[in-house]
């Protein structure tokens, strides 16, 4: 401090906590704990035998030979590195305290898969390919999200969105085929996207209010929609075909990410396309970059000339197409024929993810992958039948509810989220 | 930059003062005029839109729809009809016959206790979206006490009554507190414990300890008799319990010293921490008071029917719940009110699934919609042409960060 | 470019916020508008840009009437407005924030970046206003954010600039670096609408001057008006400008405060070592631009930050653990500087803020349960007492005018007996009026024998109020001065530069404390 003489006396040696810092190593360390405490007793309660690990699926092109590893070695090795890790994890930060993390969590992983598949017959099968199946729709509601959100319009319906996306994709596919399906699917993703729009930029509905009333009406139309279809008619207007996976000539023979990757059905491709479309739209372009002004100080757009409003509907309707296409997932994209509540909380699941992933699209897409990972696994487990069926379906909501409180915490949303812009 | 205050406030100058008594804070009547007439365009827009949808569900009419040009006579006497009946049918299924209303009261009793669990939170600042979550902890508490436990006839009622709060009020409590700590937003807790509540419940009735004996479904035996609600005035007791429910919350909410923290904090957590509330505690007990009354809801789901714990115990009361306390606009005493409403369409709505043909989920979109123009007055005013009144302030946070 | 203003109105519901202006803009003019707050000078500007509708009048450019929808529309036609709350993203860089409504693109839509940094380089040259066009807004100190408004408006080819209340955050160096700009800018052709409610600076800068009152005007002078006309002009009755108080007769020592160190949420230290006392009986004001520190001592003193490290004492006794509960049980009374986001809950009712932080106590709840009684007792009293003009004890205080909502809280915090009094910002954003009243209120605490701690930005309060000045820079106290001392040593201490000290840069540049770590002046410190 050249220019400055300070006037109060050096300050004997204190020490400065920083209670942030002290807050975040509280958190970390009671997850390590807590984590830690499981895997011990996952180790004790680990079966004897081997695991094996099988990186191909038997209708792969390249094939690859099973990897086996000791189970009860391998769990108290991973045992060690999430006490180690993670104690290391208390003390570091930033980047590096990340990656630590990420080690910990792979390793927690091993750790269990070896306390479920000790001594079974089965072997762990390559996850990515289903990893990805399950992210789609999260990914596509994400998207939606973030397109609204950074224009500054919460979107809760994201849930209603897919329900409306997946009756309007089967009735569409049924009647005209299965492409037209997709195009049925968006189309109804903007209609509630548009109803979303309306009250909350024209009318000031309160947006969370209006989001959780859009689930209810999107859930009771599809429902009485549902019902009008008489059994006679099921067939004619609910049975789309669904979609087949396409593989890409050339990327999908790639040694175990290959099939996973570019053996998928459309919708994934174009989930992969719309990543790289929307992360580019939001921040590369002239109407991107009006959008974010228009989440973050829509005066301050106002007061160079942009009209707030029609920006903000233009986001909140190009995220319906997404969230349509979500929605089409589960119909037209695996299931087949609608049915009540068919997208079962996943539109929530993907609002977490945006949340997770701070509201960027790439953020957003790898939290959906961390999701689709869970769903994966909790697939998996259901065919050891280790543990019972409905307590593996807490998984994903649990995970959320983890992920959301123990690494989230309080994250900032674009400014001026939720708000609706009302001139002096 | 926050930290600049307006210099310029369009705000009404100092006028001379009348040195204002302290008076009574009764508000005159005439002051719920624009509310109760916003309400009840709300109710007739949404009738209107769901005419709509009778007719589409209507094959007679839509037949005579078909040949609209050359006999549009035809067609809307069709419709006409067709709305009619089913509207006759829903007035006679909720208010129409003594059965009718006691089946009106019944289903409101547990919407009531939801949509004070719903209200009560919105009124501290939360949205609480769990209320199907809280509810089937309760409603597995009271269930289990009901049939396993033995008790004296009165003892057993209270014990499932207690059982089910306190199980609601933990499942509501792990939201508050999870939010006090670290901040993660309720709204997708609660959602997420929704899903987890009815995992968990799915596996308990796999368990022996839960299944019906001489049974392998997944329904639970049915509760002790002496464990039901009794019926007073033909009205099974649960009605009047929601109602004492409604007293309760009002009295805490503008009576008390932890009700006057939980607006405060709810209105303006900033303004409330530096008054030296704790906003943490008021996240918390108002979560923990939301789970209660809704675990009281799902009580009434148990011991106030025959029917057997089973996995869709909870029904759509959760999210209806919601939409009761958006329409009575988080007070308690239109909780109710809106309750009342809400039980008399889904009581009257299975009357009108029974004589017309016209599908339950009618009434389910019939409140969405409700609570959609409630909820956009502007849009309300706009087509009915109202003139537009300075509302009391809206009672709900705006953002993620509430 | 010569502008017009001919019967201009605007009301709101039974409020006219304007009446019936009319003003006249020369070619290159500084033309100031003064008014006290609340006087309508930002509607009439927020007019001048499209972002109000007139209800009547009209405004001419270069004779011929223009109407604005939009602020488009004005940006168009030459206007160029430097809002008083900057309108930048904060999360945006300096080129983006310029180029936002005119974006430099190639292809289609294309964001190009490069060329938008060449535009704000080029400008930022041409008229002097130095700017980094890749930093991010909400890293950059206050004063540079205001560069990078002027150079927006300019990169619209503004030919009349508006300047609301520009002043408010710089301190008197930037403000003598403001008007070198301002002045700068005239001789080359623009003109300059420079709004403000500081006598001083209308005097040393104006060519012209338009004083509006209630939303009227009362009248055009020049520069050579002085300060006593313009008040009374600005006023409309013989205002006093200065507080009236006594010697002030200090007793013990109320409040100690000893090494404070408090470190916020990004892990920077935004108070740094910070020690003084305050004791019974005098008024001890801490000076200092915005954002150097005060909000978060104060803060710490009252326990809703807990400091790093230090000591925090009240007559012996150490709080620096107690929280906002506890400083009230101690006798602390606080009135905060965001008065409608911390001081008071709008939806409430008059009398429910009036206990929002007394409701504990007898006689207003015993146990669990609250007297409705007695809050409305209470608050009858208090409105009689502090002159608080509202419809009734049971009006939302959202509807109140800032000045009574300001009384509010200050009846609140003084209808108890208090040891220490805190009150930051007191006046900010109050009418003559008001200010008055504040001030006759926090003399006759310290009079009565509390000891009182006043924070403001506001040279004016803190000569007027204070018995000793702290001033604040950079999260430390960089002096504790006498009410003597002149103006300028003042604003070279609120600058960080050294009383007396002959610098060779005679523009001390002032920085927030956010990110000490990016101030150039800063050795090795602090994390």
């Amino acid at each position: 401090m050249s220019t400055l003489e300070a006037t109060t006396a050096d300050a004997p040696a204190v020490v400065v906590r920083n209670p942030v810092e002290t807050r975040r190593r509280i958190r970390v360390g009671v997850i390590v704990g807590i984590s830690t405490l499981l895997m011990l007793w996952m180790l004790l309660t680990t079966k004897g035998g081997d695991v094996s690990f099988a990186p191909t699926s038997p209708f792969d092109e390249n094939q690859l030979s099973p990897i086996t590893f000791p189970a009860q070695q391998t769990a108290l090795i991973s045992l060690i590195i999430v006490a180690a890790l993670g104690l290391a994890c208390v003390f570091t930060r930033g980047a590096v305290g990340v990656a630590l993390g990420f080690l910990v969590g792979v390793a927690f992983l091993l750790g269990f898969l070896c306390w479920a598949y000790a001594g079974q017959p089965l072997p762990i099968t390559n996850p990515l390919k289903g990893t990805l199946s399950y992210a789609t729709p999260l990914i596509f509601g994400a998207l939606a999200g973030a397109l609204g959100e950074r224009a500054g319009v919460i979107n809760i319906a994201i849930e209603g969105q897919f329900l409306a996306g997946a009756f309007a994709a089967s009735v569409s596919a049924t009647v005209f085929g299965n492409y037209m399906g997709l195009i049925g699917g968006a189309a109804a993703g903007v209609l509630i996207a548009a109803l979303l729009a309306l009250f909350a930029i024209r009318y000031l509905v309160n947006q969370i209010v209006l989001g959780v009333v859009l689930v209810v009406f999107a859930g009771g139309i599809t429902s009485f929609l549902l019902d009008q279809i008489p059994q006679t008619k099921q067939l004619t207007l609910n049975n789309p075909v669904v979609l087949q996976p396409k593989a890409i000539p050339g990327l999908s023979n790639i040694p175990v990410v290959g099939p996973a990757l570019f053996t998928q059905t459309v919708l994934v491709y174009i989930m992969y396309a719309s990543v790289v479309l929307v992360t580019f739209l939001l921040f590369e372009t002239k109407w991107g970059l009006r959008v974010r002004a228009v989440g973050e100080h829509p005066t301050a757009a106002d007061t160079v000339g942009i009209k707030v409003r029609w920006v903000r509907w233009q986001a909140v309707l190009l995220g319906g197409v997404f969230a349509g296409l979500g929605g089409a997932f589960f119909t037209v994209g695996t299931n087949g024929a609608f049915d009540k509540d068919i997208s079962a909380g996943n539109g929530f699941i993907a609002l977490a993810a945006l949340i997770m992933g701070r509201w960027h699209p790439i953020g957003a897409t790898l939290a959906a992958l961390f999701f689709g990972f869970v769903f994966q696994m909790q697939n998996q487990l259901q065919l050891l039948q280790r543990i019972p069926s409905e307590l593996l379906g807490m998984t994903p909501y649990i995970a959320t509810v983890i992920a959301v409180a123990g690494f989230v915490g309080r994250v900032r949303p674009p400014a001026a989220d939720g708000e609706p812009y009302v001139k002096g | 930059m926050s930290e600049q205050a307006k210099t310029e406030q369009p705000n009404p100058p100092d006028g001379p003062n009348a040195a204002p008594a302290p008076r009574k804070a009764v508000a005159s009547l005439s002051a719920y005029l624009p509310t109760v007439t916003l309400a009840i365009a709300s109710i007739v827009l949404a009738l209107l839109v769901g005419a709509v949808l009778i007719i589409v569900s209507n094959d007679d009419a839509l037949s005579k729809f078909s040949y609209f040009f050359s006999a549009p006579l035809d067609g809307i006497k069709a419709g006409l009809n067709a709305v009619g009946d089913a509207y006759w049918a829903l007035l006679k299924g909720s208010v129409g016959s003594g059965a009718a209303l006691r089946g009106t009261l019944e289903k409101a009793a547990p919407l009531i206790c939801g949509g004070l669990g719903v209200s009560l939170a919105f009124r501290a600042g939360l949205f609480n979206i769990g209320a199907q979550g809280q509810l089937i902890a309760g409603a597995t508490a009271a269930a289990y006490v009901g049939f396993t436990w033995n008790l004296p006839v009165v003892l057993h009622l209270l014990a499932a009554l207690v059982a089910a709060m306190v199980a609601g009020g933990i499942w509501g409590g792990i939201v508050g507190l999870l939010k006090a700590q670290t901040g993660a937003h309720e709204v997708i807790l609660t959602i997420m414990l929704n899903y987890v509540a009815l995992q968990i419940l799915r596996w308990l009735l796999n368990l022996n300890a839960f299944q019906a004996p001489g049974s392998d479904n997944p329904t639970s035996p049915l509760v002790d008799s002496d464990a039901r609600f009794p019926q007073l005035f033909g009205v099974h007791l649960g009605f009047y319990v929601a109602l004492l429910a409604a007293v309760g919350v009002w009295w805490l909410l503008s009576r008390t010293t932890l009700g006057f923290e939980m607006r405060a904090v709810g209105a303006n957590p900033d303004a409330a921490r530096t008054a030296g509330m704790s906003v943490a505690k008021a996240y918390v007990l108002a979560m923990v008071v939301a789970g209660l009354l809704a675990g009281l809801a799902g009580a009434q789901q148990i011991v106030g029917h025959q029917d057997p714990l089973t996995d869709g115990i909870a029904g759509s009361i959760g999210f209806d719940s919601i939409t009761v306390a958006l329409l009575g606009r988080a007070t308690p005493s239109g909780t109710v009110l809106a309750a009342l409403l809400f039980g008399a369409l889904q009581s009257g709505g299975i009357q009108m699934q029974a004589a017309t043909g016209t599908p339950l989920s009618l009434s389910t979109v019939l409140q969405a919609l409700i609570v959609l123009f409630i909820a956009a007055p502007a849009l309300v005013r706009s087509i009915v042409r109202i003139r537009s009144q300075d509302g009391a302030g809206t009672v709900l946070a705006k953002g993620w960060n509430a | 470019m010569q502008l017009e203003i001919r019967g201009l109105t605007k009301r709101f519901g039974s409020l006219t916020a304007n009446d019936s202006i009319d003003l006249t803009v020369e070619p290159a003019e500084i033309h100031c508008l003064l008014g006290e707050n609340g006087a309508g000078k930002s509607t009439l500007m927020n007019m001048l840009y499209g972002l109000l509708d007139p209800d009547d009048g009209e405004i001419l450019l270069e004779g011929k009437p223009v109407h604005f929808k939009t602020p488009g529309d004005a940006i168009d036609a030459g206007i160029g407005m430097v809002h008083q709350h900057f309108m930048l993203v904060p999360v945006f860089t300096v080129a983006e924030n310029v180029m936002l409504g005119r974006e430099q693109t190639r292809g289609v839509g294309v964001l190009n970046r490069a060329k938008a940094a060449d535009l704000v380089r080029e400008l930022s040259q041409r008229y002097g206003l130095a700017v980094d066009s890749n930093a991010l807004i909400e890293d950059l100190p206050v004063g540079v954010q205001q560069r990078v408004e002027i150079i927006k408006a300019l990169a619209n080819d503004a030919k009349i600039l508006i300047l609301d209340e520009p002043t408010a955050v710089l301190t008197p160096q930037e403000i003598d670096e403001l008007m070198d700009i301002m002045r700068s800018l005239r001789d080359n052709g623009t003109s300059i609408v420079f709004i403000t409610h500081k006598l001083k600076e209308v005097r040393a800068i104006a060519d012209r001057i338009t004083v509006i009152r209630r939303g009227k005007v009362v009248g055009t002078t020049t520069r050579h008006a002085s300060e006593t006309e313009l008040a009374e002009m600005m006023v409309g009755r013989n205002v006093q400008l200065t507080v009236d108080k006594a010697a002030a007769k200090p007793g013990e020592v109320v409040l100690g405060v000893e090494h404070i160190t408090v470190v916020d949420e990004r892990g920077v230290t935004v108070v740094d070592d910070v020690s003084f006392e305050v004791q019974a009986g005098e008024i001890f004001a801490i000076a200092g631009v915005q954002g150097n520190g005060q909000t978060e001592l104060i803060k710490s003193l009252l326990g809703l930050v807990r400091p790093a490290a230090g000591v925090i004492s009240l007559v012996g006794k150490d709080i620096s653990r107690h929280g906002p509960r506890e400083s009230l049980g101690d006798g602390i009374g606080y009135i905060p500087e965001d008065r409608s986001h911390d001081g008071f809950v709008g939806s409430f009712s008059v009398a429910e803020n009036l206990v929002l932080d007394l409701y504990r106590d007898e006689p207003f709840s015993s146990g669990f349960s609250l007297s409705l009684a007695q809050v409305g007792n209470n608050a009858g009293q208090r409105i009689q007492e502090f002159d608080i003009r509202t419809q009734s004890a049971y009006t939302p205080v959202s509807s109140l005018s800032g000045g009574n909502q300001q009384k509010v809280v200050v009846a609140r915090e003084l209808s108890r007996p208090l040891r220490l009094l805190i009150a930051s910002q007191p006046t900010r954003g109050l009418d003559v009026g008001s200010i008055e009243f504040v001030h006759k209120r926090i003399v006759d605490q310290r009079d009565k024998g509390t000891a009182v701690v006043i924070v403001s930005t506001e040279l004016d309060e803190v000569f007027g109020l204070a018995d000793r000045i702290a001033v604040m820079f950079a999260g430390r106290i960089v002096g504790v001065v006498d009410p003597g001392i002149s103006r300028e040593d003042i604003g070279l201490l609120m600058a960080g530069a050294q009383v007396g000290a002959h610098s060779d840069r005679s523009r001390a540049e002032s920085h927030r404390t956010e990110d000490p770590s990016t101030r150039p002046d800063r050795g090795a410190g602090h994390e």
